[in-house]
């Protein structure tokens, strides 16, 4: 997927607008991901792990090795108690709302990235109205709010009155935008959201900067701390995910688990969040597929999380398919996205812009609540409240 | 005791209930949460009012039978300001004067925050409401929340869902001699059989949630846990029977000297 752009800077090097914080959390997981070795665990190793009542690191990255495949009932079965432990038979529900798709990124394998030709756009706060009135009706709750990563297009103020808005329709509002500083997280939460989700791609730095040539996002390091500034900001939680298949995905899998691990142990107050996606199709690249990452590897995955951190919340996005989705949510994944539109302005009428990826599960909210449902379990539309 | 068999009512801030099993709501398909309150034969059931609050689809507050009393908790508050905040939302939407509080600033274990706890239950009792905290037992603690104006004090069996039953049981037992509130034991209790043992050592109730929220036959493990805490109940108030612990006494009494 490599390209022959030659990137003009370091990808190790801040830009002069980002906020240094002192943390060695990252140091660590790059160490601990270094190390980690997945041919080093036999099936002992995997017996062990699926014994205990807690794991550890090492137990983790026994779960997430090749020695695990052979277990993967036994750990799908263990998966499933331990989220019933926890969560009981709540399923919470959400979408996404793309408000912008403006992007100053070159990554190479993304839909939004600035060299594709795509049609841009961005919504006006009467055109996010609208948007989130629409979404409303369909009874959701709970928001998570997306722009392609482009400061100058969809600044803070900007994504600031999209929460505002918002919070008059919705109880919970999450952010996935561009990794900012501290002070603008602060300003993002005083506005009414309270979760942030960064997807870090790889924790492999090298080819993070083969994949990310240009913009805020090639900064390795500002990104891998952005989840440490958003708990400095004010919010709530924070959501962890490497982009399944852009790199060895047992090592990506098993840094996402420790960097949610340290920050939790920093911060034991924080809600912790997985989500686990896979490499999809983009508009002008069609080849573009998660490889060696199939079905029965993210469920690996999944799992493995969910035993890692039992109480993390993990979401299942609309890049799987529904016979995927139907079940992951019965053995360990606890939050679900519905009625997906993944384009800008999809929810109203014509999307004024185009999409970031191509969705595998097209189902209503009424449909994704059937399912639920359908398994026994209760979708739950929200359970949280701004304080 | 602050009870006698024909009367045996629990009486929590002036109120008076027959039931002794506090049932949690949250964890639940809803419309099994009906079955389960009129199988526990429960009084009184826990509403998270984050999860409860305006506008839900399949609005929980729906589900619970006329006549059981709300206990609206404070759950998603990390300090004791976030606590007395949510608190008085609850009264504002009509939950009424109950209120479990409950302080968390641990995503891992779920424990509560006895010295949050403490602060929330002083403001929140002087504001006239019937406070019952969620504490991790330690008598000095709890002492504090009895002072603090507490109607009843609500320690932990173990962590929440965690179904592991009475490990914290020695300190629970101290909280039972000393606190002349009614100890309720919440969370982590994931067995009838566990339940049955809080109330046999004198806890004043049991409240219990994913236990029965995640049984096979929800409203069959509600009715169990009735009858588990009614015997339990029953055992207490009868005077348990002596139970040797390991080998019978010397044969030859250690005493006997005293008669020679």
């Amino acid at each position: 997927m490599e390209n022959q752009f030659i990137p003009t800077t370091d990808c190790m090097t801040y830009m002069p607008d980002m906020e240094i914080i002192d943390s060695d959390i990252p140091d660590r997981v790059i160490k601990m991901m270094n190390e980690y070795s997945e041919d080093a665990y036999s099936a002992e190793d995997v017996k062990r792990a699926l014994s205990k009542d807690e794991l550890s690191p090492d137990d983790f990255g026994a779960l997430l090795s090749p020695a695990a495949a052979p277990f993967i009932e036994e750990i799908a079965q263990k998966a499933r108690f331990e989220t019933k432990k926890h969560f009981g038979n709540s399923i919470y529900m959400f979408t996404p709302i793309y408000i912008a798709n403006y992007c100053e990124n070159y990554c190479i394998y993304c839909g939004f990235n600035c060299h594709n030709k795509i049609k841009r756009a961005k919504l006006t706060y009467e055109e996010i109205e609208q948007e989130m009135r629409e979404i409303s009706k369909t009874g959701l709750q709970e928001i998570l709010i997306l722009t392609g990563e482009s400061k100058k297009m969809s600044d803070v103020e900007y994504i600031g009155e999209a929460c505002r808005i918002a919070k008059k329709y919705f109880k919970t509002i999450g952010l996935e935008v561009y990794p900012m500083n501290s002070d603008d997280y602060n300003y993002l939460h005083k506005c009414g959201a309270d979760y942030v989700t960064v997807f870090q791609e790889t924790y492999n730095s090298e080819k993070y900067g083969k994949l990310h040539l240009a913009g805020h996002k090639r900064v390795f390091p500002y990104r891998i701390n952005a989840q440490e500034r958003a708990l400095m900001g004010g919010m709530r939680g924070v959501g962890f995910a490497a982009l399944l298949g852009l790199d060895n995905f047992r090592k990506d899998a098993f840094a996402t688990g420790m960097h949610a691990y340290l920050i939790q142990k920093k911060y034991p107050h924080a809600e912790i969040a997985f989500s686990c996606p896979r490499l999809r199709p983009i508009i002008n690249n069609d080849k573009i597929n998660p490889k060696d990452v199939h079905e029965t590897q993210l469920l690996q995955v999944i799992c493995a999380y969910r035993l890692f951190m039992p109480f993390a919340s993990i979401t299942i996005s609309t890049r799987e398919g529904q016979r995927f989705r139907d079940n992951i949510i019965d053995i360990a994944a606890t939050k679900i996205s519905a009625g997906v539109n993944v384009g800008i302005g999809g929810h109203t009428g014509e999307e004024k812009g185009d999409e970031q990826f191509e969705i595998s599960d097209g189902r209503s909210v009424d449909e994704v609540y059937e399912a639920i449902v359908d398994k026994g379990l209760q979708p739950v539309m929200s359970d949280y409240i701004y304080v | 005791m602050e009870n006698n068999k024909t009367q045996d009512k629990l009486i929590i801030g002036g109120h008076s209930f027959d039931s002794r099993f506090i049932l949690g709501s949250g964890k639940y398909s809803l419309d099994l949460i009906k079955a389960a309150v009129e199988n526990a034969g429960a009084e009184i059931i826990t509403l998270a009012l984050r999860r409860a609050a305006t506008g839900d689809v399949a609005n929980i507050l729906d589900y619970i039978p006329e006549g059981v009393t709300l206990l609206p908790n404070t759950s998603g508050a990390r300090n004791a300001d976030e606590a007395v905040r949510i608190a008085r939302l609850a009264r504002e939407l009509g939950c009424g004067d109950f209120i479990k509080i409950e302080v968390i600033h641990d995503s891992k274990y779920l424990l509560p925050d006895n010295y949050e706890t403490i602060k929330a239950t002083e403001i929140l009792a002087k504001e006239g409401f019937v406070v019952m905290p969620y504490m991790y037992p330690d008598l000095n603690a709890a002492r504090d929340l009895a002072d603090a104006g507490a109607a009843a004090v609500m320690p932990l069996g173990s962590p929440i869902g965690s179904n592991k039953g009475l490990c914290t049981k020695e300190f629970i037992r101290i909280l039972i001699e000393e606190i002349d509130l009614p100890i309720i034991v919440d969370a982590g209790i994931g067995k009838p059989s566990q339940a049955c043992e809080a109330m046999e050592m004198g806890a004043a109730a049991v409240m219990a949630n994913t236990a029965i929220a995640t049984a096979g036959d929800v409203p069959a493990m509600a009715s169990a846990f009735k009858k588990a805490i009614e015997a339990g109940r029953t055992a207490y108030l009868s005077g348990l029977g002596r139970v040797i612990d390991s080998g019978a006494s010397a044969s030859s009494p250690l005493t006997g000297f005293l008669r020679d």
